[in-house]
Order: structure tokens, then C-alpha cells, then sequence
């Protein structure tokens, strides 16, 4: 019988509205009722921690199979592990696709050998993300996937995207998840368009190439009943199309990146690859209605959209630079230092929107639960005044992350994965 | 000065200034018959062009020459980058070789900026993308200074192809520092929206701009643009905002129509135009080689010394410049 006592911690526990001083005790990878013995256990002496729910990530992409330099699904676990997570998606654009179901058993297996969190599959919404035939999302279904995405582009077919709102309802919890960005008004885009992209002579993306189609999917989900969900929202317009979305009753769901609710298209003076994202970081009223739509509930949870590239792909000409960010081991930190620091946010209700939401959102009942007895022990530990300095080495195979250098205010101590400490004082234990 | 120049955001109003006096004294040097000065012997300039421009290229090689410095030509074609050396890789490269100063061309924004991160030298932007061409910049304000007498004040408008114009953005930048009031003309897809916050005004009628000017100054217009849909037609572009003979009539008889190379004959300039004795498209050129001088003198330390204007105690030694 393996037996975790953690002792002494601050337990913020969205889902079971909990916030108190307690110890946690864990048995056999479950919550345990407390007995206050610690004969046979590891004592985890977390005075000045917070423990809360194991984070749930939406939107990794892990690279494996087919970009094994940048990423691997062991290196990403790991990545995420020490970020906190216990469960993250991975995204299917792979190579090969995840559009079937023998994808998503490699993916299910390789996480599996890693042992360092959950990964849950995301499959494509189209075969090959080709965006024309819709994948065989029955079988990807009774494989073990709950979200459908074609993420790096929409599904551009309005018909495409009809029928598979349409066809999804036959599944119990099935979510079509959309990257919304009108193909051809944001052609070519490096960066947001407005004033600082007309100034350094960079191609823009305006609000509209996003807004345009989360308007066009909203009036689908209302067409079909469908179960949509709205990926890495980036401007003040996509939050009020999902506010009214929401009040009209449609199933609508959103997340947001922690890139997004901190940064702007001024960082991108410099010509700083790593703030080359897609959708990219819009302005300061952009970056505003995303942390306010967070705080009261139009956006759901806070996503990664952990994006590892290779060196050369990032220290190049900006037009050429792959676009994305890591995430995975700041994500945590960011929301702290920015959304909970700046106060427009609550700890817990930051909390509940990066482990409770998500895992609703995944239909999974192995996370973002409340730490009663009983529940599964996927646990966070973190020290909420511990400052550090983002910079390598980094977990993950890349290190394109748009906040090296910053110092951040958060940081993981012990992550406990299925009653396992998979990261322990900081380090990744496997 | 900044050690860099990558864009007009690097100089102040006075630095312009000053790169225009300097430019005043070496402009004397390519009148001479040995047109050399020794004030950069020993020292490297590379000129990395990833894109073809060869007038843009020969300006600057002809200016480090007549400076004395080694020059070194590294163009796209037959070199490490054809065979898809990265530009890091290059600028490591450059690097180890000790050049002094770095003047690149570019068809993505922000590489100068870039390169800096790599290269201890100075680096010259001598065009990046969409972005900007600040040399031009320079040589236009010159050509405008030389000819009009004064830069305050002027009445400058750029007409075209503003938004993916790298000239317009240098050019309007730079104007707005010396105080000359800059009107961008053009059909609106071709303006950038936030034009009014560069300091310039908008017009998309040439007619009635023109009677106002100082300075006519036409932009190449690329007929992909219209493959692209941001007009109609080049037929209609050239109708709506060429400069025609009768549109010269409008002009004030003291203007002048300045135009940084190479023209589209026939659109957005009439042939007849651009041969007009108000038409200053040659000097510019020749005011090129001055303006490039200025520049790789002053960042490169050739002034560390020198004082506004004063290089003419480099310009005597012909004899050594010679050999």
C-alpha cells in the first residue's frame, strides 16, 4: 500500500470550494480520508504551498509522431509535469494525422510508457486536415477521443464543418473544437495587422480573419446543436460573439493562451520570433476583454497551445520563423504573475480555469475534481512566492518560449500524477 | 549616432542633419578625378544582398570604395546561401572574418535588426521587405535640401504604392523629423489605415494635391499588386495616380518629381515625365554615393573625430588614395 501524506499545505480546491490550511492524505493513488498517521508514507512537507487540482491542458501540441526533434510525448509529459499538469491534449496535426484510430493508440501508448500524465488525443476534425472529407470520428470515439480539432486552420467548408457538428451529436461528450482564422483575409499574416505591423513592414492578420469565422461557427452550433468548442481566442471581438453565444444558450465552450492575457503586438518591435504566435498577440484592449472574458466565465480555460519548434526554425528571418510558443512550463506561472497578481483574478477562480473547466470541457472525471476521498490523486503543488527567471534548460526539447527572460512568480514544487510524485522539489522524477 | 542603421527610428532630426553636411563633403570626391579618400583603409564593409538591386548594390560598393575600405560582395546567387546556409550561419561567418560593418539587403522585414543579434560590426539596412530603406531616405532628403534650399516646411507628397513601399515608410518617417508636412496619395487599399498616426496626411486624389507641392514623389507600383486585387487595373491605376504631363501643369512650376528606381515607364510615370528638367531622378542617383559615404564614415568611426562637415582634412591625400 503506497501511502503520500502531504502536510501543511494552503488546499485550494476549486471544484469542492475549499481554501484552507489541511493535510492531504493519498493511498494507493487515490484521495484518502484523513487519519493522521503517516506511518509507512512519504511525508511531503508542503508548508507555504498551495495544493490544488492537477492542471488539464486543451491544446498541446507534442509533436510526436513525426517532429521527434522538437518534441517528444515523453519530453513533452515531462514538460508538462513539471508545469503542473496532470492531463494534456494533444493536438493532431502530427505526421501522420491523428485522423484515425491507430494514431491515437501510438499516442495513448507513448504517454503511457512516459508515465508522467495523462494525454488525451485530439483528433482531426477532416482526413489528413485536408479539410474536405471528415474523418472516421466513430472510431476515434470508442479509441478514447473526446476532442476533434483541425487546429493550425479551421475547417474552411461551411458544409464540412455543418456536417460534423451534426454527426458528432451521436457520441456522448464529443466537442469539435475550431482554430478560427479565415484563411484567405489573413494570408500571408506575420502578426496582427494594425498599427506596429504597417510600421515594421510586416504582413497583418486583422481581428476580423478570427472573428469572421467564430461568428460563422457560432451560427453553426445554433444550426446544429452541436457541441462546439473555440480555441486560443485572441481578440475583444471573438469574446463578445461567445458572451452572447452563451447567453443565448448555445453549447459553446472557449479557451484562452496565458501568451494572449499577457503580451501585445508591441512586443513584436523587436522582431522577437518567439511573440510570432498564430493567432497572434493583439492590443492592449485585445489583451484586456481576454482577462476580463477569462475572469467572468465567457472563456472557460486556459490553454497552452504549447507549440515546441527547432532552433533554426525560430533564429531566422521573422517571415520565415515557424509560428508558436512553448507552454507547458510557464503556464502556471504566467497566470499567476499576470491575471491572479494584477487581481483580476481570484487564485481559485485562476485555478479553476486551468485543471476544473478543462477536465469538463475533456469529459474526463480523472481530474480538476474535488479533493475528496475517493477521487483520483492528480495534485499540484506550488509555491505562490517563489520567483525564477524563465530560461533554458527547459524540459521540453524547444525553447521558443515568448517569455524567456521574464521572471515569473509561481513555481511548481511537487506534482503527484495517480498517487505517483512524478515531479518531486522541483524535478522531473522519471 | 547609433553604431546601426536600420531604420530612420535610429537618427534624430539633428543626426540627419549632420549625415546631410557630411554627405556635402564627400560629394565633392566623385567630382575629382581620383575619386578616393583614405578615411577607411583597412577597414571590411561586406554588402550582403539577399535580393537583386543591382543600382542599390553598386552605390554602396562605390561608396566603401572611395572610402578605401575592402569590400566584399556576398550576393544570393553562387554563394554559401543558394545552397540554403542560414542567415545566422552567414552572419557567424561574417563575423569570424572580421567584418567592420555589414550593409544588407533583404526581402524580410526585420532582418537588419536580426543580424545585429549575431554580428558585432555595424550593420546598414539598405532595404528590408515592406519595412524600411532608410540610405534612400537620406539621399532623397539630400536631393530636396540641395535643390530647394531649406526642409522645413516642404510640401512632400508620396504617391502609390505606400503600403508595401519600404521607401515611403523611411521617406515620410524622415520628413516628418526635419518638419516637412507629407501627404500620402494613393488608392486606399495601397495606404496604411494608421497613415495619420506617422504624422502624414492622406489624399487618394492627386488632382488635388498637386498644385500645393514642393515635391511630387512617385513610388514603383509592381503589377502584382494588381494580381493581388488592390486595383483593378494596371490601365486604371495608371489613369487615377500616374503623373502625366497634364498633371505636371499642375504642379507648381518650382517642383520637383523625384522617383527612387527603377520606373514602370507608362504607369505610375509618363515616359516624358521622368525626362522633364523638374525631374531630379539622376541626382538622386549620383547623390547616392555621397549619402552611403557619409554613412559608413560616421558608424563606422571614421568620426570619431570629426566634426559636422569636417572630413575635408581626409579628402587631400590623393596621392595614397591612389595606389
Amino acid at each position: 500500500m503506497k501511502r503520500i501524506v502531504v502536510r501543511g499545505a494552503r488546499v485550494v480546491d476549486p471544484a469542492g470550494g475549499r481554501d484552507e490550511v489541511a493535510d492531504l492524505f493519498i493511498e494507493d493513488g487515490r484521495i484518502a480520508a484523513p487519519d493522521g498517521s503517516t506511518s509507512g508514507a512519504t511525508v511531503v512537507d508542503a508548508d507555504g504551498l498551495v495544493v490544488t487540482p492537477g492542471l488539464v491542458d486543451l491544446h498541446s501540441h507534442l509533436r510526436e509522431p513525426g517532429r521527434e526533434d522538437k518534441e517528444t510525448i515523453e519530453t513533452g509529459c515531462r514538460a508538462a509535469a513539471l508545469g503542473g499538469y496532470t492531463a494534456v491534449s494533444a493536438m493532431a496535426n502530427t505526421d501522420p494525422v491523428a485522423d484515425n484510430a491507430a494514431v491515437v493508440h501510438e499516442v495513448r501508448d507513448l504517454a503511457e510508457r512516459a508515465g508522467m500524465c495523462d494525454v488525451f488525443p485530439v483528433g482531426a476534425i477532416t482526413r489528413g486536415l485536408g479539410g474536405e472529407e471528415m474523418a472516421e470520428l466513430g472510431e476515434m470515439i470508442q479509441a478514447g477521443v473526446r476532442m476533434f480539432s483541425d487546429d493550425g486552420r479551421c475547417v474552411p467548408s461551411t458544409r464540412v464543418l455543418r456536417n460534423a457538428l451534426t454527426y458528432a451529436r451521436a457520441f456522448d461528450g464529443a466537442v469539435i473544437a475550431e482554430h478560427c482564422e479565415d484563411a484567405s483575409l489573413a494570408e500571408g499574416g506575420q502578426m496582427h495587422e494594425g498599427y506596429h505591423s504597417y510600421s515594421l513592414g510586416l504582413a497583418g492578420q486583422p481581428r476580423e480573419a478570427e472573428e469572421i469565422v467564430v461568428a460563422r461557427d457560432l451560427a453553426l452550433a445554433r444550426l446544429t446543436g452541436g457541441r462546439l468548442h473555440l480555441c486560443h481566442l485572441s481578440s475583444a471581438g471573438s469574446v463578445s460573439l461567445v458572451r452572447r453565444a452563451k447567453a443565448e444558450g448555445l453549447r459553446v465552450t472557449a479557451e484562452v493562451t496565458p501568451h494572449h492575457l499577457v503580451f501585445t503586438d508591441e512586443d513584436l518591435r523587436t522582431y522577437d520570433s518567439n511573440f510570432k504566435v498564430n493567432p497572434p498577440l493583439r492590443t492592449a484592449e485585445d489583451r484586456d476583454a481576454l482577462v476580463e472574458g477569462l475572469a467572468d466565465g465567457t472563456v472557460d480555460a486556459v490553454a497552452t497551445d504549447h507549440a515546441p519548434h527547432a532552433v533554426e526554425e525560430k533564429e531566422t528571418e521573422f517571415d520565415q520563423a515557424s509560428f508558436g510558443t512553448t507552454g507547458l512550463e510557464t503556464a502556471l506561472a504566467a497566470v499567476l504573475t499576470f491575471v491572479v497578481g494584477s487581481g483580476a483574478m481570484t487564485l481559485t477562480d485562476a485555478l479553476e480555469a486551468m485543471s476544473t473547466r478543462p477536465a469538463r470541457i475533456l469529459g474526463t472525471d480523472d481530474h480538476g475534481r474535488p479533493l475528496e476521498p475517493g477521487a483520483p490523486a492528480n495534485v499540484v503543488a506550488f509555491d505562490p512566492a517563489a520567483e525564477w527567471v524563465v530560461e533554458p534548460p527547459f524540459a521540453s526539447k524547444s525553447r521558443n518560449s515568448a517569455f524567456l527572460g521574464r521572471t515569473l512568480r509561481g513555481r511548481v514544487v511537487h506534482t503527484i500524477y495517480r498517487g505517483e510524485l512524478v515531479v518531486a522539489d522541483g524535478k522531473a522524477q522519471r | 549616432m547609433n553604431k546601426h542603421l536600420l531604420s530612420i527610428d535610429d537618427v534624430t532630426a539633428e543626426d540627419i542633419v549632420r549625415i546631410l553636411d557630411t554627405a556635402e563633403s564627400f560629394r565633392e570626391v566623385g567630382t575629382r578625378v581620383i575619386k578616393k579618400v583614405p578615411a577607411l583603409r583597412g577597414r571590411t564593409v561586406v554588402n550582403l544582398f539577399y535580393e537583386n538591386s543591382t543600382r542599390t548594390r553598386i552605390s554602396f560598393e562605390l561608396a566603401a570604395k572611395r572610402l578605401s575600405a575592402d569590400v566584399i560582395n556576398f550576393s544570393t546567387s553562387g554563394s554559401s546561401v543558394s545552397k540554403g546556409e542560414s542567415l545566422k550561419d552567414t552572419a557567424l561567418t561574417l563575423q569570424a572574418m572580421g567584418a567592420d560593418a555589414i550593409v544588407i539587403r533583404h526581402s524580410s522585414s526585420g532582418s537588419p535588426l536580426t543580424l545585429t543579434k549575431w554580428v558585432r560590426g555595424s550593420v546598414l539596412n539598405a532595404g528590408d521587405g515592406t519595412h524600411e530603406h532608410p540610405t534612400q531616405a537620406l539621399l532623397d532628403i539630400y536631393t530636396m535640401r540641395e535643390r530647394l534650399g531649406r526642409l522645413e516646411g516642404l510640401r512632400v507628397a508620396i504617391v502609390g504604392d505606400v503600403l508595401h513601399s519600404r521607401v515611403a515608410r523611411s521617406l515620410s518617417f524622415a520628413l516628418v523629423k526635419v518638419g516637412a508636412e507629407v501627404t500620402l496619395v494613393g488608392p486606399p487599399t495601397l495606404i496604411p489605415p494608421d497613415a495619420p498616426g506617422w504624422g502624414a496626411q492622406v489624399s487618394y486624389d492627386i488632382e488635388s494635391v498637386l498644385p500645393k507641392l514642393d515635391v511630387c514623389y512617385m513610388l514603383r507600383v509592381q503589377r502584382e499588386r494588381q494580381r493581388q486585387q488592390y486595383f483593378p487595373s494596371v490601365r486604371e491605376y495608371a489613369r487615377l495616380f500616374g503623373l502625366t504631363s497634364g498633371r505636371v501643369a499642375m504642379l507648381p512650376p518650382e517642383a520637383l518629381i523625384m522617383h527612387p528606381g527603377p520606373m514602370n515607364r507608362g504607369v505610375e510615370i509618363e515616359s516624358d515625365v521622368a525626362d522633364l528638367p523638374n525631374s531630379v531622378i539622376e541626382e538622386q542617383v549620383t547623390n547616392g554615393i555621397a549619402i552611403r559615404m557619409a554613412l559608413l564614415y560616421l558608424l563606422l568611426g571614421g568620426a570619431r573625430d570629426a566634426r559636422p562637415g569636417g572630413v575635408s582634412d581626409l579628402g587631400g591625400d590623393e596621392e595614397e588614395a591612389g595606389t
